[in-house]
Formats: C-alpha cells, sequence, structure tokens
C-alpha cells in the first residue's frame, strides 16, 4: 500500500491537475524535482478512493512520508473549497484553452507531452442504458481499466437503498472490458467520436475521454471491429 | 392584544414575515401559537431530518412556501458521499396528500428525482415557483413534467445543479397559453436548447424580470431575445462566441440599449469578450455582476466593463483595484481563483482585499479565495469595514502563515471579530492556533455559522468556540486536531444548534458513541465510506477515529433512509 502511495506521488510530480495556481512567482516547470513552491506545482483532486483506508488527513501525513512539504492545496479532498459546478467549469475552459494551444507547444518528449496534455477535468459524466440518471466518476481517482470498470460496476449494478434509478443487483460480476457481458463499456472522446473503452493505454484514455456511456453489447456493433482489433494490443 | 378578535390579530402578523420574529410571536401565549399556525405562509427546514413531514403539517396546516435544506454544507466541495439522503420524495408525497395548497418549494442540497417532479406538478394547482440549487438526481424530463403541467408558474429557477440533460423539448412543453413566467434559469444545463422554444416562450412572457442561459444558446439569438423582452431586470448570458458576425453585436448592442430596467448581469459562460462592449450602455444601472462563471474575460475587458458599473452592489470577478476605485456603493464580492494556467498577473493577495475595504465602506459580505495573507492587511481590513456579515476568507494553501511574518494568523482574524460586530458567518484558513478560537468565542457573539479547516492546536480552540458563540447554529470542522474531550464537554450546546461536521480530526468511536448515549434527540451520523463494517470489528473500536461526522439536532429520531454508509448511533 505504501509503495503504491509513493509511486503516486511520484506520478503526481510530473502531472498536470487541476492547478489553482494564480501567478504570482511560484510556478514550476514541468519536470521539476521536488516539491518546489506550493502553487507551482499542479498536483490533482484526489478522492477517499485514492487512500482506501486512511482519511483525508492521514493522506496528507503518508504526503509528507514520502518526502513532500505539508499538505498542499492541491493535494487535499475536497480543498479548495469551491463548488464542483463550479471546479468543472474552471477545469473545461482550461480544457478548451489547453486544446488551442496544444498547435502552438513544441513537441516535447513523449512523457511531456502527454502531461502538458492532461488537464484533467475531474468528475466526467456516466451514463448507462436503461438508467434514467447519470452518475458521475472521478477519472483521476483511478489508475487502470480495471479500477474503473469495478467503480461503475459497483456504481450501477450494487445498488444501495437511496441511489435512484438504478437497476438491482447482479450475482455475477459484470466483465465490461472483455465484451462478454450484457453491457460493453463505451466513451465519447474529444472529436465527438464513440469508441470502445480498452483500446489505448490508460494514460492517453483519460487525456481524450470526455464522457463515458454503459451499452448494451447488442448496440455496440458499429464498434466490434475496432474491438476486435485492439484484442491484439495490450492494455494498461 | 386580547381585546381583537383574531381576524386582526392575524392580519397584525401578516406584517411578520421573518421566521425568527413568527418564531418568537408563537411563542407569546397560546392564543397566539394557535393564530400563527394557521396564517404561516411561508415554512423554512433547515435540515429536513430535524423533522418529518407528518409533523409539519400538523403544526402549520396552511402554508403555501416550504424551503427545504438537505445535505452538509460540505457536501459541495465532494466530502458527502453519492446516496447520504436528503431525498424530497416523502415531503412531496405528504404534501400531495394533504390539502396543502404549496405554491413555492425551494430547495438546497436535495436529491430530486423526475417522479418527485411529476408528483409535484400534478398535486397542487397553484404552484408558482420552483427554485433548486445545488440538487441531483432528475432530468430535464422532469422539468418537461413542471413545464406541462404548472398553470400557473411563474419561477423556474435552476441554481448549479446536476441535471440529467436528455436534450429533450422540455421547453417546448409549456403551453402556447401560457404566459406567466417571471423567471427562467437555466444555466446549469449542459445540453443543447430549443431556440425555438425559447423564443417563442420569451415572447410571450410579458412579466419576465430574470433570464439566465446555457452555454448553448448564442450571440445571434441572444440578441433576439433581448429584442423580446426589454422589461428584463436580471440577464444571465450564455454563450458569447467570439463572432465573426459583427452585425450580430450591432443588432446585440441595439437590443440591450432598450433593456433600461437590466440591473443585473451574470454568466458569460464560454465568453469571448470582444462584444462585451454591448453592454456597456446599461453598466451604469447595473448593481449586481456575477462574472465567477466567466473565466475567459481577461484583465483588461473587465476592467473596462467594471469602469462602467458605478452603481455595483454585488460582484464577483478580478480586477479588484478598478472594483474599489468604482464601486462605491459595493455590498457584496466574490472573488474566485479563475486562471488555472497560473498566468503572471492574475494573482490575487492582500493587497487586493485593502483595497476593496478601503473603497468600498458598504460592503458587507466576502468570499475571497486568495494565495497569500498577512495580518497587518487583515488588521487594516477589519479598520476600514467594520460592517462585515459575511467573512470568508480561503488561503489557497492549508497552515499557510502571513507571508511577511512568518506568524499564525490569529491577530489577523482576531481582529475581524472584534471590530465586526454584527458578524455572522466566517470562515478561516491559514495558519492558525488556538488563540484565533479563543477571540472568536470572546468577540464573536453574533456568529451563526463557522467554516474551520486545518487550523488549531488542541481541543481548547473548539471549546473556546462552543462555549463563546451563544449564537452559533452551524460548525464544520475539517482535518483540526479537535477530539473527544472537546466534543464531550457540553453536549447540551448542540441543542442549540443546528449542527455539526467534523470530518479528519480526532474524534474516536468511542466518544461518538458516548455523545449519542448522553444525546437521545440528536442523530449522531458516522459516514465511513471505505469500509462498512470496519467499525464494528475487534475490540479497538473505542479508540478508533471516525473519518466523518455529522450531528445535527431532531425531534423525529433516526432517520430510515440512510445507505449502509452512514451509521447512526
Amino acid at each position: 500500500m505504501i509503495s503504491e502511495l509513493e509511486m503516486e506521488k511520484a506520478e503526481s510530480e510530473l502531472e498536470l491537475g487541476l492547478g489553482l495556481s494564480l501567478g504570482g512567482g511560484t510556478a514550476a516547470k514541468i519536470g521539476k524535482p521536488g516539491g518546489g513552491g506550493a502553487w507551482g506545482e499542479r498536483g490533482r483532486l484526489l478522492t477517499a478512493k485514492d487512500f482506501p483506508s486512511v482519511g483525508s488527513k492521514r493522506a496528507a501525513d503518508s504526503a509528507s512520508h514520502a518526502g513532500a512539504s505539508p499538505p498542499r492545496s492541491s493535494q487535499v479532498v475536497g480543498w479548495p473549497p469551491i463548488g464542483s459546478h463550479r471546479m468543472n467549469s474552471l477545469a473545461a475552459k482550461s480544457a478548451r484553452e489547453e486544446e488551442g494551444e496544444a498547435g502552438k507547444k513544441k513537441v516535447k518528449d513523449d512523457e511531456t507531452k502527454d502531461v502538458n496534455k492532461k488537464v484533467q477535468v475531474g468528475f466526467i459524466k456516466v451514463n448507462m442504458d436503461g438508467v434514467a440518471i447519470g452518475r458521475k466518476v472521478d477519472l483521476n481517482a483511478h489508475s487502470s481499466y480495471e479500477n474503473l470498470a469495478q467503480t461503475l460496476e459497483d456504481m450501477f449494478f450494487r445498488g444501495n437503498p437511496g441511489t435512484i434509478g438504478l437497476t438491482g443487483q447482479f450475482t455475477k460480476p459484470l466483465r465490461l472490458l472483455d465484451g462478454s457481458s450484457e453491457f460493453v463499456l463505451t466513451y465519447e472522446d474529444k472529436e465527438g467520436d464513440w469508441m470502445l473503452v480498452g483500446d489505448v493505454p490508460w494514460r492517453m484514455f483519460i487525456t481524450s475521454v470526455k464522457r463515458l456511456r454503459v451499452m448494451k453489447t447488442s448496440e455496440a456493433n458499429g464498434l466490434a471491429a475496432r474491438h476486435q482489433e485492439s484484442n491484439e494490443r495490450q492494455r494498461k | 392584544m386580547n381585546y381583537f378578535p383574531d381576524e386582526v390579530i392575524e392580519h397584525v402578523f401578516d406584517f411578520v414575515t421573518s421566521h425568527k420574529d413568527r418564531h418568537s410571536i408563537s411563542l407569546v401565549c397560546k392564543s397566539w401559537f394557535k393564530i400563527e399556525r394557521y396564517s404561516r405562509q411561508n415554512v423554512f427546514i433547515g435540515n429536513c431530518y430535524a423533522i418529518n413531514p407528518e409533523r409539519l403539517l400538523r403544526r402549520f396546516p396552511c402554508f403555501k412556501s416550504l424551503t427545504l435544506k438537505g445535505k452538509p454544507h460540505f457536501a459541495d466541495f465532494n466530502l458527502v458521499p453519492h446516496g447520504w439522503g436528503g431525498f424530497v420524495q416523502p415531503w412531496i408525497e405528504a404534501l400531495a396528500r394533504s390539502r396543502v395548497g404549496l405554491e413555492e418549494l425551494r430547495l438546497k442540497r436535495m436529491v430530486v428525482t423526475d417522479e418527485s417532479l411529476e408528483l409535484l406538478s400534478r398535486s397542487f394547482v397553484n404552484f408558482k415557483s420552483l427554485v433548486l440549487v445545488s440538487c441531483e438526481g432528475f432530468s430535464t424530463d422532469g422539468l418537461a413534467s413542471i413545464a406541462s403541467n404548472c398553470r400557473h408558474l411563474q419561477d423556474l429557477d435552476l441554481q448549479e445543479n446536476e441535471i440529467d440533460d436528455h436534450r429533450g423539448q422540455w421547453l417546448s412543453c409549456f403551453p402556447e397559453t401560457y404566459t406567466s413566467l417571471v423567471t427562467l434559469n437555466f444555466a446549469c444545463l449542459e445540453g443543447e436548447t430549443n431556440l425555438v422554444a425559447l423564443e417563442r416562450l420569451v415572447a410571450r412572457s410579458p412579466n419576465l424580470r430574470s433570464l439566465k442561459l446555457n452555454r448553448a444558446v448564442p450571440l445571434d439569438a441572444l440578441a433576439r431575445l433581448m429584442a423580446c423582452a426589454p422589461q428584463i431586470v436580471d440577464l444571465g448570458v450564455g454563450s458569447y462566441e467570439d463572432e465573426q458576425d459583427s452585425e450580430s453585436c450591432l443588432k446585440l448592442q441595439a437590443a440591450i440599449r432598450k433593456c433600461t430596467s437590466l440591473r443585473s448581469l451574470s454568466g458569460f459562460l464560454e465568453a469571448a469578450p470582444h462584444c462585451l462592449s454591448a453592454f456597456h450602455p446599461v453598466c451604469h444601472n447595473l448593481t449586481s455582476l456575477n462574472l465567477s462563471y466567466a473565466a475567459e474575460i481577461h484583465g483588461s475587458h473587465l476592467i473596462k466593463l467594471i469602469e462602467h458599473c458605478k452603481k455595483l452592489q454585488r460582484i464577483g470577478d478580478k480586477g479588484l483595484e478598478v472594483v474599489a476605485s468604482t464601486c462605491k456603493e459595493l455590498q457584496e464580492l466574490r472573488v474566485f481563483p479563475t486562471d488555472l494556467q497560473g498566468g503572471g498577473n492574475t494573482a490575487v493577495t492582500e493587497d487586493g482585499l485593502v483595497a476593496i475595504s478601503a473603497g468600498c465602506p458598504k460592503l458587507h459580505s466576502i468570499l475571497y479565495f486568495c494565495q497569500q495573507m498577512t495580518n497587518a492587511a487583515l488588521i487594516t481590513v477589519a479598520k476600514n469595514c467594520p460592517n462585515f456579515i459575511r467573512f470568508r476568507l480561503c488561503i489557497l494553501e492549508p497552515h499557510k502563515p502571513d507571508h511577511v511574518t512568518s506568524q499564525p494568523l490569529d491577530e489577523g482574524f482576531g481582529a475581524i471579530v472584534q471590530a465586526c460586530k454584527n458578524l455572522k458567518r466566517l470562515s478561516v484558513s491559514g495558519l492558525l492556533t488556538d488563540q484565533v478560537f479563543l477571540y472568536i468565542g470572546m468577540y464573536a457573539t453574533e456568529l451563526e455559522m463557522l467554516s474551520i479547516a486545518f487550523a488549531g492546536d488542541t481541543d481548547k480552540g473548539m471549546l473556546y468556540v462552543l462555549n463563546g458563540c451563544k449564537k452559533m447554529r452551524k460548525l464544520e470542522i475539517r482535518d483540526s486536531p479537535f477530539g473527544d474531550a472537546a466534543l464531550l464537554a457540553d453536549v447540551n450546546k448542540y441543542e442549540t444548534m443546528r449542527s455539526l461536521w467534523m470530518s479528519s480530526c480526532e474524534v474516536t468511536l468511542g466518544g461518538c458513541k458516548r455523545l449519542a448515549r448522553k444525546a437521545p434527540w440528536l442523530n449522531v451520523e458516522i459516514i465511513n465510506e471505505n469500509d462498512n463494517n470496519r467499525m464494528e470489528e475487534n475490540g479497538y473500536e473505542g479508540r478508533q477515529k471516525v473519518d466523518k461526522l455529522y450531528l445535527y439536532r431532531t425531534v423525529v429520531g433516526t432517520r430510515v433512509d440512510a445507505p449502509p454508509f452512514v451509521w447512526i448511533l
């Protein structure tokens, strides 16, 4: 568990996230090691899922354990206290700006190029066929497709009292990713195309996904070809 | 007063509208209690679990307007898991069964379903006003029911809700004969809008005063809408693309010129600001400007806009020095961090706050996000503006000290509470010790709501507040080292408060259990989304720290709709 946290911490030092830096002289350059000014580095909005058995306070402790400075605003759950509606609006604006500037930026090496483009949008919408009301899921709280699929399964198929409009309980696991069940997981990318989830490396996926849809396999015929091709490719 | 017939007393009571005053009247004597009960028009329920619909109806059989609030405030920041509660369905069902002639429903942080909206739309013939703030769980299908069935609807006001947009035709569900619209706010809808239906609706709504559009309404449509509604008072602009078509701009300008009643401007959800100047002719009349979603408007355009706004009373934006020098009437200000890219010249610091306090003597409410602060600045602000009712300061980095002296910000906030004798709401941030809470307990006699994050050293801090702030109603604390000793010191205090939230503090399960035993009239909820059953295992549970505690007074006992991850002690 600790090593996973440390790995994630190392990754987050290179990531662009919801950086609420307000200017001033503390903007860190990408790739700069260590914490630097608290504001230059953009961390990401974590959620309880990042730290399954610790609360946000202890998450901060773990972060300091791994050698970082005391809890930075960008690494703490639900901080700064800006309503999610507004956060998403700001992040979306940021994403639009990134897209606009993508053409102007020099192409750096692959890793940083990915990083440049990865302005996270935080929570994205997930809809499921036959369910009236969608949900939201925080992509950055997940590290892999399996992770994400598990969350979605919990969300839509393990209905707990009080969640509205969800289907009842299923006894067998869903396996959204391998095409063997009644549903498949699809996503809409930045260009507006609908694709099967799992075709591209995870990191690339989360930079290009706009929203998710749990679709009936019978309706996903148009996407089947891609799915078969992707069977050859390695999935992260 | 005993010599007057009831009708006369009732007539006098009609002039008493504030909830607090109505409550006071009802306590005078039995006769007044009874008259007040039957004549109460507006009921406000700050916590939907403090009471239930049946008791509400028993006490107030004739009300017309109901306000309900559900989830705790920190739900806005994703600290309350999905499914926690706050369902409006049982309330609407109960009201529908009764004979209440409901005309207005205002909900905040509640879960609303399409089914609820459908039932609402069919059950109350004179229903006039629906205001939903930060709610979730419904779609545009629910809105379609409201549009179709509420013949006398005047207000449909949707603020920052999570609405599933089914891209349907809800706007065209308003019948052609329907002409009573006064307020329409759908800025939070993310999907496309039927512009034709919208234009026709606006064209046949002569009473329309407030219109707030979403992203999907472009510039040329806006021009046409303004032309149909020159009587508009409050406008939220949707998408304001940088049109190459300057004819659209001119048309808009012409239409805007006719809107002489316009007093409030907001939106600009997707804006390139070159056409902002279309609004300059009406700026001098504006008393409210909310650009908090207008992330694309940069400095110079904003400054030009504000320079025209001499009468501004409410504002949310950047460009603070311009605000300070122009807006002498300013009463409310909100400054959000908008620049995610970290452009160097948009830093928001203590200087902006000091400038505002010096330039705007009528300022009474402020929400201010910034990078850094000093005690000196806060002391100056306190001197300049002793009239604050709401003072919410958020220094973005937790535990950040005075950036000049490296001291905690205790003295600065102390100055604020000492000077601002009418302070009702306070949010503190930055590096703070128990000392600041000593000041708050000592001076903040009118304080009703306090938000604490990453502050304090020991239980003493929380105790100062609980012992000192007699009017405290809502206390919310996160990531601060307060534990069982503070929680349990004065259990009866919680009867005088609406609620207490503590997350990532030092309270233990044992402490919470003791509290629940001592105070059966409290609902003590432990929210633990990670491991539902872990809290019950093993003998060390007494010392196990509670991740999220939410307690509130109630007269109806444990709620029955709690999800598995909420444990009510």
